[in-house]
């Protein structure tokens, strides 16, 4: 009787659950990181509306995330080395663990099966399973002759089971074919030395070919461009960035957002109040864009119509849109104090943008400028749409 | 111009012989946890710079933290803040570090 009526009870249980449950895509989803309290909101962008909170994923300032292959699970990477895994439809915490002291950020491997970790404290990166979360292979950075152990910046998926990395203190930048890793070989390790001072971050082209890392120990940037074999690094726009009397820089930029439009890249200038354009061929600058402060994230929408651009403390309140085609400002906007990132929806209509110190994301009709929704978020960071399951190197 | 005014607005602050005002430790402990944190960590304790939690400090002198908040390490990413603020707060800054900020 009474295994009759718990088995009824469990019945009634998943059905209210299904209920409640819909079923529901996951293409318009995403998550908002709420840095300062250690947790995320779960959000869409249909009617712009949050659907979840999770909390007590740690320290969570300068966090990211990637998706599944099947834009289901979100991969959480925290400041403090915790990698957690997240359920879009269910809306939970599957799995976290801590996997080292200090993190920066992650990579999906282009099949999905892998999972990379990129660590300040202990340097170097861990792999894992990305069903299991289980560890599979470590490779610590080490580099000159006493062993010590870089910190790692720009870590990327390339095509072919392989991740990309680049070694802050070393100046290196390294190539790891995993294609074995599953079957318990070890990570193979192609070493570029020499590559520049103090490389700060690091992107990779959307067609997987270049891999670009920006330096701030010297006028430059290091490209490596991954179809060519035997890889080697080469210097790029000497003279870009810096020049010769640079404006102090209170946040580095960060390169994820590094933009290819129109044929050219649009890129922070590091110490200048400037947007840079680079012929994407010949990787020649081909102008400089005056723009309102130091840029921080240079992001185009999804058609590459326009850029968007934020910038740096203590003129962090305001973002600019480039119209990609005149290469002028269009439109300035003031979404309030603290803008820390913007997110476009896949095709652009929207684009969402987080202002910390308002504890709020606003949300902007890309075309009108209007503001289409607010959202309440507790010191928003990074905002993340499950459209990038699909894009090599996010 | 903007910017100008913007840059006006913060470098008045009270003079280095006045305490600060409550209000002001308030806004400068924001600025340490926020924005030092982009690149020391939110929690202080290191990110692509380096920690600057009491152990990490204790070697300095509140003026050598002083001095390095307001001049920056020059041939590293720490940029000099005296643009932004004052010898008083940089001191404040730099005894906070020391002692630990409150949590």
């Amino acid at each position: 009787m009474t295994r009759v009526f718990s088995i009824l009870v469990v019945f009634f249980a998943l059905a209210a659950g299904a209920r409640a449950q819909e079923l529901r895509g996951t293409g318009d989803l995403g998550i908002i990181v709420e840095r300062a309290s250690g947790s995320i909101q779960i959000v869409e962008t249909t009617g712009q509306t949050a659907l979840a909170r999770i909390e007590g994923l740690g320290d969570l300032s300068h966090a990211s995330l990637t998706y599944s292959r099947d834009q289901r699970f979100a991969y959480l990477f925290g400041r403090d080395g915790g990698l957690s895994k997240i359920d879009m439809l269910t809306r939970k915490l599957v799995k976290r663990i801590v996997q080292a002291g200090n993190s920066i950020g992650g990579a999906i491997s282009d099949d999905g099966r892998l999972i990379a970790v990129s660590n300040y404290k202990p340097g170097g990166v861990r792999i894992f399973d990305a069903d299991t979360l289980a560890p599979v292979a470590t490779i610590p950075a080490e580099y000159g002759d006493n062993g010590a152990l870089s910190k790692i910046v720009g870590l990327v998926d390339a095509p072919g089971r392989r991740f990309v990395f680049t070694l802050y203190d070393a100046g290196e930048i390294w190539v790891a074919d995993c294609t074995a890793c599953l079957e318990g070989g070890k990570p193979a390790i192609t070493r570029l030395k020499d590559i520049g001072r103090q490389p700060y971050d690091a992107l990779i082209t959307a067609t997987g070919q270049y891999y670009l890392a920006g330096l701030f120990g010297e006028d430059g940037m290091s490209l490596v461009d991954l179809w060519k074999k035997p890889l080697r690094s080469r210097r790029i726009l000497d003279g870009y960035g810096r020049g010769e009397k640079p404006l102090p820089v209170y946040k580095m930029p960060h390169l994820e957002g590094w933009t290819r439009a129109n044929g050219q890249f649009f890129l922070p200038a590091v110490g200048r109040h400037e947007v840079l354009v680079v012929d994407a061929r010949t990787f020649k600058q081909t102008a400089a864009i005056p723009a309102y402060g130091q840029p921080v994230f240079v992001m185009a929408r999804p058609d590459q119509r326009q850029v968007w651009v934020n910038f740096a403390y203590p003129l962090n309140d305001t973002v600019q849109v480039i119209d990609v085609p005149s290469g002028k400002i269009i439109k300035e906007l003031k979404p309030g104090k603290a803008v820390l990132h913007m997110e476009f929806t896949p095709r652009g209509e929207q684009v969402w943008i987080s202002v910390r110190d308002e504890n709020r994301v606003i949300v902007y009709d890309t075309r009108t400028f209007e503001k289409i929704a607010t959202l309440p978020a507790q010191s928003p960071s990074g905002i993340f749409f499950t459209w990038r399951y699909a894009r090599i190197g996010l | 111009m903007r910017k100008l005014a913007l840059l006006a607005a913060i470098v008045a602050l009270p003079a280095a012989a006045q305490p600060l005002s409550d209000g002001r430790k308030a806004e400068l402990d924001s600025l340490v946890r926020q924005d030092c944190g982009s690149c020391h960590g939110m929690t202080l304790k290191g990110g692509l710079g380096r920690p600057l939690l009491p152990g990490d400090l204790a070697r300095y002198s509140t003026r050598d933290l002083t001095g390095i908040i307001l001049d920056g390490i020059p041939g590293t990413p720490m940029p000099p803040w005296k643009a932004l603020i004052s010898r008083a707060d940089a001191e404040w800054i730099a005894r906070s570090l020391k002692k630990g900020l409150e949590k």
